[in-house]
């Protein structure tokens, strides 16, 4: 058992818990480890070998694996220790963190933890999807470490399920391989992926996209043999007479991605049964003092932009609690929530508990053309914003100045779209 | 020329004594691995033909787990007779063999006033058939055991208990294997004739010869029978699905909850198991159907159950779910017959040497232990059993490292470091606990071998994170080509080559 | 000359255009909001280009891959013939992030590098085949 103490701790080694990392380490913190469970950091990006990444942040266009060694070798730079292949067990609200690698257990404590674990893929399961249990059903990140991490190729005839950037890309992806790529299935009545994506992996390759249909049967009693896709209405149940059976060996699914919260959950910090994330303010601190989240734990992102940015702020805030001496424990239920009303799917940050200007993430319900977002307190406008083309698939991003009077007083905002 | 005669003739000879056995077990299921295990305590030569990639590949797998009392069956029938009999042994079997047993307990429960009189027909027939401590209570008793039950009153049954069943199957089969069983995986039996003295046992991996049979064959067991004389029964498969859901809702329940029985059904009704490892199954369903290999999951019936667990547990959450599959029963009675049969366990009266296991279905698990007792007394008419004094015991698994404390963790991982690298992060499963599942005795690795050894790739994601980790481990530590790696039978290959290094066809 | 709907994903409007091309001349015929989109449709008319990206055998290193990039977009007919030869290259490792792997490859003036930094392994282990 090997004892450490840290100023801050980072649970995760992908772009979000990196740039949290180096950006607690630059303000201030000076002993900050990163601990991933894999044996390499970057957290999925070595795998996502395909390119645009960092164009918002940095002017260019990256490929995930490059992105990823861009950070890692900051993080060398600014001797910030990264431990691989270590998985952490637990952490209690004492911030202790229980780790394990093949040197031993460690227990390492910390004045602030960052949380950047990521998330998981949703599985057949999450979907229900009926028939047999044959193999060649992969979620597409499986399958696209299996193809460009580890030299192996998942099958030949393949259906897509999902038009989520993740489908899409490996859509192309497996064509570049030599698969057929007979269908891509979307249960929306539009791609939720990027229109680029769109484009550039189905479009160039005339690979057919169905959308309002999904999969309603899968067929196969040792290696997937067919699956039956059918038209949905707008209820998700199946139009009857609409079934179509296509026959292939290998089934993505690219069904979404669930935050990974497990740690969070087991020492009891608030989950928002929205994101999957937990409930922070806008420093990107949780329910538990000087526990801090960022990256996909905290809500699924479009971009890898985005996240480093919000995971940037998380690390200045976990480091500034690290070192500063007054570390009183603070009242959560002191500031203010922040109410997600007509329109609207969720909103980070949940609380505001310090006047100022808060940097907010929503996601709208449906799409529209146009729309005026309005944050109201007790009825009364105190932000108003004009948005065009909104849909679900596309965080919207804005600052809003939240004055004292408004936090003095327990009581919440209401953020709402209008016409 | 006379040395190379003598030396054709060893060869030929040790060539058929491999192939020869005294007693030959068709299924490697919970039936015929219970067989084996009782018969490896004597010096008998047996081997088991399984044409699944694994032992319990059928229903030994697909059932909910429950150590049954023996109140839901007929007053002497040999379901009853077994089931309590096999009740009695689990805990000493548990104990020798190193497998997990709860003795959680079951409610029988009544939603209305008139199903009261079908918990005290159960309590009858289960105290006929020998079952202790049977109580009847009432709504408000229950509720305040089972905070999340809503009733009217219930039938207590403290002595049914759960098990994992693949790992119960699975540990009489290794220890069947230490101790000199044959386990042939993948091997399916295609043709039996008998002769004089033996049967010639025609496989797909090639004949072999023995003095008795055991037909252990589970739903393929009419075909076995037909292979060597006119079958006088029907096995109408009978399909049950299930739900698992998350670990997260294992406190919802303490004890199985079961609804009254439906009448002339021959089955018990959707109920809700807790595990060992603390999920809940919904189930099991229940489907005649024609094809006895038909194992899928339908839509209808995953709402239904679903429906049928809110109303048992009306705060169920939509999410609960993360898997579902199907076990098929081999009833040997139509629906229109009321679909209850009792099992037949009998030597043939056509074939002699034929020891015939027919309609094993619930409560088979149970009855398993009780059942491998008499097949071999019935054995022993055949052949003279005497104990092994060389019988090896199963050396007793030790815990799982997520179960161990912290100092008992940091004492394995000092000892060998791959008991500090976790693959399997849902369920905390490490390396050491891999490479001890792609070692075992019966020579079983596809991936769900490891998975029903060490619960790696069985909890939320699925194997999304482990499956890759465990590839490596078979290619690299255990040499296996990839297009050798398989999820679960012997066809449901993974890949299909590299895309690097293969010529373009 | 011939015509077809493509998609603009300059904004996230995703005007559907008719444009009416017969690979030498291009005339836009309807559903542009802006000239962006009449600037994206020529050159998915007249020259469409792709960024590609793939991977290559790699011996003797950590990963049994390496992840590459061409240095530009490349002409999108010619991606095929330019995976096809691709595919055909093993390099050994250690390889470098940035690493010039095939230089104008199959006479484009376009490179390929290497976009992941992939060490030797210590051993003689070889990853690449089973």
């Amino acid at each position: 058992m090997s004892n450490w103490d840290v100023d801050v701790a980072v649970i995760g080694g992908g772009p979000a818990g990196l740039s949290a990392a180096i950006s607690a380490k630059e303000h201030g913190a000076e002993h900050v480890v990163v601990i991933d469970r894999s044996s390499w950091f970057g957290g999925i990006l070595p795998q996502c070998i395909h390119d645009g990444f960092g164009v918002e942040e940095m002017g260019t266009s990256m490929t995930g694996p490059e992105y990823a060694e861009s950070y890692i070798k900051t993080a060398e730079k600014k001797d910030i220790p990264l431990m691989n292949e270590t998985m952490v067990l637990q952490f209690n609200n004492k911030k202790v963190i229980t780790a394990v690698n093949r040197k031993g257990l460690h227990k390492i404590k910390a004045n602030a933890i960052v949380l950047a674990m990521g998330c998981r893929e949703k599985t057949r399961w999450n979907a229900m999807i009926p028939g047999d249990r044959p193999s060649g059903i992969y979620t597409a990140g499986v399958a696209q470490a299996f193809i460009n991490l580890y030299n192996i190729m998942v099958g030949k005839n393949v259906v897509v399920l999902g038009s989520g950037d993740v489908g899409l890309i490996m859509a192309r992806r497996l064509k570049f391989e030599g698969a057929n790529v007979l269908a891509v299935v979307e249960f929306l009545p539009y791609a939720s992926g990027l229109p680029r994506n769109v484009v550039q992996c189905l479009d160039d390759y005339d690979i057919p996209l169905f959308f309002n249909h999904t999969v309603t049967y899968i067929k196969g009693r040792e290696r997937l043999e067919s699956v039956t896709i059918a038209q949905i209405d707008e209820k998700m149940n199946k139009i009857p007479g609409t079934e179509k059976e296509i026959k292939c060996d290998t089934l993505l699914l690219s069904l979404g991605l669930t935050p990974e919260n497990e740690l969070s959950k087991n020492v009891g910090i608030e989950i928002d049964e929205v994101t999957g994330g937990p409930v922070v303010n806008q420093f990107f601190e949780t329910s538990l003092t000087g526990v801090f989240a960022c990256g996909n734990c905290l809500q699924v992102y479009d971009t890898v932009d985005t996240l480093s940015i919000d995971a940037k702020n998380a690390g200045q805030h976990a480091a500034k609690h690290a070192v500063s001496q007054k570390k009183k424990r603070h009242d959560y239920t002191k500031g203010i929530r922040i109410i997600r009303g007509k329109g609207i799917r969720y909103v980070i940050p949940q609380r505001v508990t310090k006047s100022g200007k808060v940097h907010f993430t929503l996601r709208v319900e449906k799409p529209a053309e146009k729309s005026t977002l309005c944050i109201t307190s007790r009825d009364k406008e105190i932000f108003k914003k004009k948005l065009q083309w909104i849909n679900p698939a596309n965080i919207v991003e804005f600052n809003v100045d939240i004055p004292t009077d408004l936090i003095i007083s327990p009581g919440k905002l209401e953020v709402k779209l209008d016409g | 020329m006379v040395n190379h005669l003598i030396y054709l003739y060893h060869s030929w000879h040790s060539a058929n004594q491999m192939k020869n056995f005294q007693v030959a077990i068709v299924g490697g299921g919970v039936i015929g691995s219970a067989i084996a295990w009782e018969l490896s305590k004597h010096a008998v030569d047996v081997v088991v033909f399984e044409k699944g990639s694994d032992v319990a590949s059928g229903a030994s797998k697909a059932n909910s787990g429950v150590i049954h009392s023996g109140i839901n069956s007929a007053h002497l029938s040999l379901k009853a007779r077994f089931c309590v009999e096999g009740n009695q042994l689990f805990q000493s079997l548990a104990d020798d063999l190193g497998f997990q047993v709860h003795w959680i307990g079951k409610y029988v429960i009544a939603k209305k006033e008139d199903e009261i009189k079908e918990l005290e027909s159960l309590q009858k027939v289960g105290r006929k058939n020998k079952v202790l401590h049977l109580k009847i209570t009432n709504g408000a008793s229950v509720k305040s055991k089972e905070p999340n039950v809503a009733c009217h009153a219930a039938l207590w049954v403290p002595t049914a208990g759960i098990t994992e069943p693949y790992e119960f199957t699975i540990v009489l089969a290794e220890n069947a294997a230490e101790n000199k069983v044959k386990f042939l995986l993948e091997t399916k039996v295609v043709d039996l004739k008998k002769q004089k003295d033996c049967f010639i046992i025609k496989t797909n991996k090639g004949d072999f010869q023995a003095q008795l049979v055991v037909n252990a064959a589970g739903l393929n067991c009419r075909e076995i029978v037909s292979m060597l004389e006119e079958p006088n029964f029907h096995v109408y498969p009978c399909r049950g699905e299930y739900l698992v859901l998350d670990k997260n809702y294992r406190s919802l329940i303490k004890s199985m909850i079961y609804p009254v029985p439906e009448k002339d059904s021959g089955v018990l009704g959707v109920h809700l198991t807790p595990t060992i490892e603390g999920n809940i199954l919904v189930g099991p369903s229940a489907e005649f159907i024609d094809d006895l290999d038909d194992k899928r999951t339908t839509k209808e019936t995953m709402k239904t159950l679903f429906n049928k667990a809110k109303e048992i547990i009306p705060t169920l959450p939509n999410n609960a779910v993360i898997n579902a599959y199907a076990g098929i029963r081999c009833k040997l009675a139509s629906s229109k017959e009321g679909g209850w049969a009792d099992y037949r366990i009998e030597e043939s009266k056509t074939t002699s040497g034929l020891i015939n296991l027919l309609g094993i279905e619930s409560p088979g698990l149970t009855a398993a232990p009780a059942i491998a007792k008499e097949i071999t007394q019935m054995i022993a008419q055949h052949i003279d059993l005497k104990f092994k004094e060389t019988f090896k015991p199963r050396k007793k698994k030790g815990k799982r490292f997520s179960e161990l404390s912290g100092q008992e963790q940091a004492t394995l991982i000092k000892k060998d470091e791959r008991w500090g690298r976790i693959v399997c992060r849902c369920e905390q499963v490490t390396e050491m606990e891999i490479i001890q599942a792609l070692s075992n005795p019966l020579g079983a690795k596809t991936i769900s071998s490891v998975k029903y050894r060490c619960r790696a790739g069985m909890g939320r994601c699925q194997g999304g994170f482990c499956t890759q980790h465990i590839l490596k481990i078979m290619e690299k530590q255990f040499g296996m080509n990839i297009n050798d790696i398989k999820l679960r039978s012997p066809d449901s290959n993974l890949f299909y080559g590299r895309t690097r290094g293969v010529k373009d066809e | 000359m011939d015509e077809k709907k493509i998609t603009c994903i300059v904004c996230p409007i995703g005007c559907k255009m008719l444009i009416k091309t017969d690979g030498t001349s291009f005339e836009v015929r309807d559903g542009n909001k802006c000239k962006r989109g009449i600037e994206y449709a020529r050159n998915e008319s007249l020259d469409p280009r792709r960024m590609l990206t793939t991977s290559i055998l790699v011996k003797g290193g950590e990963w049994p891959l390496v992840s590459v990039k061409s240095t530009q977009p490349i002409p999108r007919d010619r991606l095929f013939p330019i995976l096809r030869e691709i595919k055909q290259i093993t390099i050994n490792a250690p390889v470098i992030s940035g690493q010039m792997i095939i230089k104008s490859v199959l006479n484009s003036g376009i490179d390929i590098v290497a976009t992941k930094t992939v060490k030797a392994l210590k051993h003689q282990e070889d990853l690449s085949t089973a």
